[in-house]
């Protein structure tokens, strides 16, 4: 129990005779970086609203640091909404201010806090700008401090990276492992694989309001490792004993899969002998392949 | 637009007023008639100063008219044809004076040739008076059933108007943090009713301190106005009848301003003024949530503010017959009560009926107000779906 920052059991809800979430299952570690994954209208935004408690459940048992989740607990929760806003006519200091505020942070303390992540991220300048004045992606920036700056437990970003271009998305990458290292629990919702890839310790994934998926990625990736390997040699129409079956050639780019009861050693044994080997590696599949076959097998 | 409002409005009404008695300057007309059946009898007025001329000077004024010192020639033929020259429009009011003027002469000789005595005339119009008296609990005071009349008018407008004004000052900012998206971001951090009500008194407080700021302000405005129009009127006022009969109405009106109960109005107009927003407010608040644009508020607002309205229109009938049943149940419906009641208690309301009144007026905010919570936590965060009333009846009946 104490190794879980959140855990929810058995999540219903439903809006009328459309059923949003149906027996959702999490179990969020401390401290880990989880990825929320699904296609669009899956449920990971309800899911994530359900967190927060803009809206509650109809059924099912929220539990945040060991205790049921309650009001008091926002607090201890940052969110940061995948259709991003703040108020257009504000002055950026005073909004995340406000904000901060509105999280239970004591005034001096967000005003320093602020200034330290303003300087940090290099957007000290902004202070007094209207948010009407800033691009989308700076206006986003803002919002990520907005969202860390009462320094939660558990933060839960939909859809981080949109938006960013690929330097702005690397260096908020790089605040959520730094997060991370603090002892910050993260859940994000994202499209993009690669950041799954880089950063995430657990994932989900959700489909049609349901839990298609669930677990660390090793594991995940070890259940879906189909034995295949990418092999380049310099020999062409390469023949191999029958349980290493190719799969595919391109430009002497052989895809082979092993069978069962074949090792790896086996196959480069094999392929010794066939001439020179440029490369051997296993192809363990992404984040992507998982997603798509999940998703395709429903 | 705080300071902005009432300096607007004084020099609407200030600017024009003196520009007009500035402009009173005195003009020469020239006079030829040929008998002196009329001009005999022209007596100069404040502004026309008659000069007679002799026939040979009109033809060589009507030659050239800006050599002459004269603003117009009045040419008499006879009691049927007179003619005003000028080398400019001539203005309406000296037309209009001269040609009043001109019948009066005329209607006097007609009278006199009928054998009425002028005398007797000018003692048969008076004027009467008929002074109200209110018989209260403290005696009798001097009622005055124009000046309730106008108090009465005057509060309902300004009820009307500020709920109005204020109702979709809150609807408009429920529509932007939506639009914004802010809303999902404030929503995470407090409950969908906590912004809402916040949102509501908040516009309510600047409802009030500019309300208080206008009072302030017009107090200021219009004492430097008295001030003002003091200097100049004084003397012409010493000299007229008018500034005697003047002063007569304005002591008859604080002494039936008295008989009004200044602080029971004073309460009772904040009183049904927050009531009355609280209540709509809310109404606004749940179709800005509605909502993904302003334009499409439109089939929502009519039918929520038709009691509003109704209200409105219906204040002239009331104010005739403050004590009918129209006026004793509009006064007591909390969706019309805010100006109905207002309106009605310069004539007078039992404390009884006001406290009930005043009571089923909380109820109603109560009422609307978690009405409108329901529809609010849900439509905030939907978005483009046409909410119609059927979808806004499933928003009802949603669990949190």
């Amino acid at each position: 129990m104490q190794k879980n920052i959140f855990i929810a059991k058995d999540i219903v809800k439903q809006y009328g005779d459309y059923t949003a979430l149906n027996q959702v299952n999490l179990e969020i570690p401390k401290g880990s970086i989880f990825g929320l994954l699904g296609p669009n209208g899956a449920g990971k935004t309800t899911l994530m609203r359900i967190i927060n408690q803009i809206i509650a459940p109809d059924s099912g048992t929220l539990i945040f640091d060991s205790k049921p989740l309650k009001r008091a607990d926002i607090a201890q929760i940052g969110y940061l909404p995948e259709e991003r806003g703040l108020y257009k006519k504000m002055k950026v200091g005073e909004q995340t201010l406000y904000l901060a505020k509105l999280k239970g942070m004591p005034h001096n303390e967000a005003l320093e806090k602020l200034k330290f992540w303003f300087k940090k991220l290099d957007i000290l300048h902004w202070w007094n700008k209207k948010v009407e004045e800033l691009s989308k992606g700076m206006a986003q920036k803002i919002q990520f401090v907005a969202t860390v700056i009462h320094q939660p437990k558990l933060l839960i970003f939909d859809e981080p990276f949109s938006g960013f271009d690929p330097i702005n998305a690397a260096i908020i990458r790089d605040e959520i492992l730094e997060l991370k290292k603090g002892g910050t629990t993260i859940i994000f919702s994202t499209h993009r694989m690669e950041s799954v890839e880089e950063i995430c310790d657990n994932i989900a994934l959700i489909n049609n309001g349901e839990t298609i998926l669930e677990g660390a990625i090793k594991k995940i990736k070890n259940n879906f490792r189909n034995n295949i390997f990418s092999v380049k040699l310099n020999t062409e129409n390469l023949t191999l004993p029958e349980q290493f079956q190719i799969i595919s050639n391109t430009d002497n780019n052989y895809q082979i899969q092993i069978s069962e009861n074949a090792t790896s050693n086996q196959l480069l044994n094999a392929l010794i002998e066939k001439g020179e080997i440029l490369s051997f590696q296993e192809k363990i599949p992404t984040m992507e392949d998982i997603f798509i076959k999940a998703v395709k097998d429903e | 637009m705080t300071i902005l409002g009432p300096l607007l409005i004084a020099g609407i009404i200030i600017l024009p007023t003196y520009l007009a008695m500035q402009g009173h300057d005195e003009r020469i007309i020239a006079l030829y008639e040929e008998n002196t059946f009329f001009s005999s009898k022209l007596e100069d007025t404040d502004n026309l100063h008659f000069v007679k001329i002799p026939f040979e000077e009109v033809n060589i004024i009507k030659e050239d008219f800006s050599a002459s010192s004269y603003y117009a020639l009045l040419d008499i033929k006879d009691a049927e044809n007179f003619a005003l020259y000028s080398n400019q429009q001539v203005s309406l009011s000296v037309q209009s004076e001269i040609e009043g003027k001109l019948s009066d002469i005329l209607q006097r000789e007609e009278l006199k040739l009928a054998g009425i005595d002028l005398q007797i005339l000018e003692g048969v119009t008076t004027q009467i008076e008929v002074k109200t008296i209110i018989i209260g609990e403290e005696g009798e005071t001097t009622g005055n059933a124009e000046v309730s009349f106008g108090i009465g008018f005057m509060c309902g407008i300004l009820i009307y108007m500020f709920i109005f004004m204020y109702g979709t000052m809150v609807m408009r900012g429920v529509i932007e943090e939506k639009t914004s998206r802010i809303v999902e971001v404030i929503i995470s951090s407090v409950k969908p009713f906590q912004l809402m009500m916040g949102k509501i008194l908040g516009v309510a407080l600047v409802g009030l301190t500019q309300f208080m700021l206008w009072i302030i302000l017009t107090i200021i405005i219009s004492s430097f106005a008295e001030v003002l129009f003091f200097d100049m009127s004084a003397i012409a006022a010493e000299n007229s009848e008018m500034g005697q009969e003047q002063s007569v109405i304005v002591s008859e009106l604080l002494k039936s301003l008295a008989g009004i109960n200044i602080a029971q109005l004073l309460i009772s107009f904040v009183f049904y003024f927050l009531g009355g927003y609280l209540l709509y407010s809310a109404l606004f608040a749940a179709v800005g949530s509605a909502v993904d644009a302003e334009a499409d508020t439109q089939q929502f607002i009519l039918p929520i503010t038709i009691p509003l309205i109704l209200s409105f229109i219906l204040m002239q009938p009331v104010m005739n017959n403050p004590d009918g049943v129209l006026a004793y149940w509009l006064s007591l419906i909390p969706f019309t009560s805010p100006i109905i009641m207002m309106v009605r208690l310069p004539f007078g309301v039992s404390n009884a009926e006001l406290i009930l009144s005043m009571a089923l007026l909380v109820v109603g905010f109560l009422a609307t107000t978690s009405l409108a919570a329901k529809i609010y936590r849900t439509g905030i965060l939907m978005y483009g779906k046409k909410a119609s009333y059927k979808e806004l009846w499933k928003w009802l009946t949603f669990k949190g």
